[in-house]
């Protein structure tokens, strides 16, 4: 009997199992997402303006009117944007996954026999990536208006990675999201009634004593606000184990709970 | 051996209550080809999906290269290619490195995976786009390129879901005859198609579902056959004289007429003495025809006779 081997390849090797397998498969895809950032540059390019914007919008437009004390505007600002970048970054883990769902993507890797959790770790790695490079560009512009750590180097780097942690965590929920969406477009309005209330009602561009008293208990408490004084902490100096810790702690929280919620949700996915 | 792919009374609902499959059973041999044929909606890509262990079925088993699609899934999965109805690669990488992805997805090794990958795209021709971006290829490259990702793994078993819709003539061609390489190498392919050009050239068996069952099953031939020997084919001026013959003719004892505009057509078993009997009920009806023709039965025939509806091609293009 003539067989598929006399044109096609030999078999498949045998399969590792288990976790290290599933390294691999994420690895993969954390390759396959992250050359598509960078074949398309202008993606990347255009999704760091609106960072920029709101550097310049906050420092030279409204920050004038901003009273923070302790500490010049700009030093108070910049956290807050670090962390608000970071966040509308994780958005294009749910426009993303809503992608490769809509273009069948999604279908094709769910009959290969490769661990369910590799498409959504592939994603939120990659976006991980991308956000260690916004990062450091959101920083040089923070620099360049007059943005200083007055700390020390390894405190920005501890902060550097807190936001890093956070920000995988968020990738995850919002990963549900993209995957409960119809479409890229739905994905990302869905998203913002999620990101604007946590991003804008937080300490991050404005003292929450500013605010009506019934927002301020809100405001100083989600995870938002937490992340965002810890980074003030670590960059500016003050306390910082009072705001490190529960940030660190809500992050590993909210990627324990998060991340099963949204393999779950890939598995039922159409 | 077991068969390739077992299906028995599979049934899915989906939430709202639509009962995509209602009981589907059929069986495809090893190294044979099953064209599985539906108007849109009938369920083809549910049935794909359940065999292709993305969709978990509510009642009825199956079984692919005899692994179970429920609990043996894994087994499943390395033992079948999915080529599905939208071409599904990833745009921004190149042709090579798709079909590299797929294999490292299936362990085959970063090394190996490259050779494969250079070895389909030439027998895919596409070593020429080989290092550009899926984008910027056209729909019958893409489906080769889709195709080809199916096959990284060599499996023995291929679900191609509509794999030529929306493909020119040529490219469309072009797919059929790598199909028929497949499976002249011993490779099982249950395709799903609205072109009964087709399921007639590619199919040794032909399953035909509508509204989640199975309504029809046997060999291109054979479901021509259930219309009689030949087919007539009766132009009327208008509509109306159109179904008036319909009903003059829908009282003959063999091959129920259907309706297709202004055009009627009925199986006739006798002879040309038939035609001349039909020709003068009509007459004694009042209802006299414009044009006629005798012809071989078609898959399209089949269909209009199952489901009611001409092919399914027409169907899109009125929903258009």
């Amino acid at each position: 009997m003539t067989t598929t081997s006399e044109v096609l390849p030999e078999p498949a090797a045998v399969r590792p199992a288990g976790l290290a397998s599933a390294i691999s498969d994420a690895l993969v895809l954390t390759e396959r997402n992250l050359i598509g950032y960078v074949r398309i540059p202008q993606a990347l390019f255009f999704s760091t303006v609106q960072p920029v914007m709101f550097v310049l919008l906050f420092r030279y437009v409204f920050g004038g009117a901003i009273a923070t004390p302790g500490m010049s505007y700009v030093d108070y600002l910049m956290p807050g944007i670090f962390v608000q970048t970071v966040m509308f970054g994780a958005v294009s883990t749910s426009i993303g996954l809503a992608e490769d769902l809509q273009k069948g993507l999604v279908e094709r890797f769910r009959s290969l026999p490769m661990a369910s959790s590799a498409v959504l770790a592939g994603r939120t790695t990659a976006d991980a990536c991308r956000n260690v490079f916004v990062l450091v560009l959101i920083t040089i512009v923070g620099f360049l208006v007059g943005f200083r750590v007055h700390t020390d180097a390894l405190a920005y780097l501890a902060a550097f990675g807190l936001m890093l942690l956070f920000a995988y965590a968020l990738s995850w929920g919002f990963a549900i999201i993209g995957l409960s969406a119809p479409n890229s477009e739905t994905a990302q309005l869905m998203s913002f009634p999620v990101l604007f209330p946590l991003v804008f009602a937080s300490t991050a561009f404005v003292p929450a004593q500013t605010m009506p008293s019934w927002l301020q208990p809100f405001a100083e408490h989600q995870p938002v606000s937490v992340v965002v004084n810890a980074v003030r902490a670590l960059t500016q100096g003050g306390p910082t184990a009072r705001w490190v810790i529960p940030a660190i702690l809500w992050s590993v929280g909210l990627l324990v709970v998060l991340m099963p919620l949204a393999v779950r949700r890939y598995r039922r996915s159409v | 051996m077991a068969a390739a792919i077992e299906a028995e009374r599979l049934v899915k609902v989906f939430s709202g209550g639509v009962r995509a499959l209602d009981g589907v059973s059929f069986t495809v041999e090893r190294g044979t080809v099953l064209g599985l044929l539906g108007p849109n909606g009938a369920g083809k890509t549910t049935c794909v999906r359940v065999l292709t262990t993305t969709l978990v079925p509510d009642a009825g088993t199956a079984a692919v290269h005899g692994h179970d699609v429920v609990t043996a899934a894994r087994q499943v999965r390395e033992s079948i290619g999915l080529a599905g109805q939208y071409a599904a690669v990833d745009e921004n990488l190149t042709g090579r490195e798709n079909l590299r992805m797929i294999g490292q997805l299936m362990h085959i090794g970063r090394r190996d995976a490259t050779r494969i990958a250079d070895e389909l795209l030439e027998r895919f021709t596409l070593t020429d786009a080989a290092d550009r971006p899926a984008r910027t290829y056209s729909g019958g490259m893409r489906r080769r390129l889709d195709i080809a990702a199916a096959l990284v793994h060599r499996p023995p078993v291929l679900f191609l879901d509509e794999p030529t819709t929306g493909l020119d003539p040529s490219s469309r061609n072009a797919v059929w005859t790598l199909i028929e390489e497949l499976v002249g190498l011993g490779t099982t392919v249950l395709l799903t198609t609205q072109y009964l050009e087709e399921a007639d050239r590619l199919a040794d068996r032909i399953v035909v579902v509508d509204r989640g069952t199975v309504i029809a099953e046997g060999t291109a031939a054979e479901l021509k056959s259930s219309l009689g020997q030949t087919v007539l084919d009766l132009r009327f001026p208008s509509p109306e004289d159109a179904e008036r013959a319909h009903s003059v003719l829908a009282r003959r004892p063999l091959g129920a007429p259907t309706r297709d505009g202004t055009v009627v057509s009925t199986g006739i078993e006798g002879g040309p003495h038939e035609v001349l009997e039909i020709l003068r009920s009509l007459e004694e009806a009042g209802v006299r025809a414009s044009t006629m023709a005798v012809r071989e039965p078609s898959l399209d025939d089949v269909f209009l006779d199952l489901t009611g509806h001409r092919t399914f091609a027409d169907e899109e293009k009125e929903q258009r």
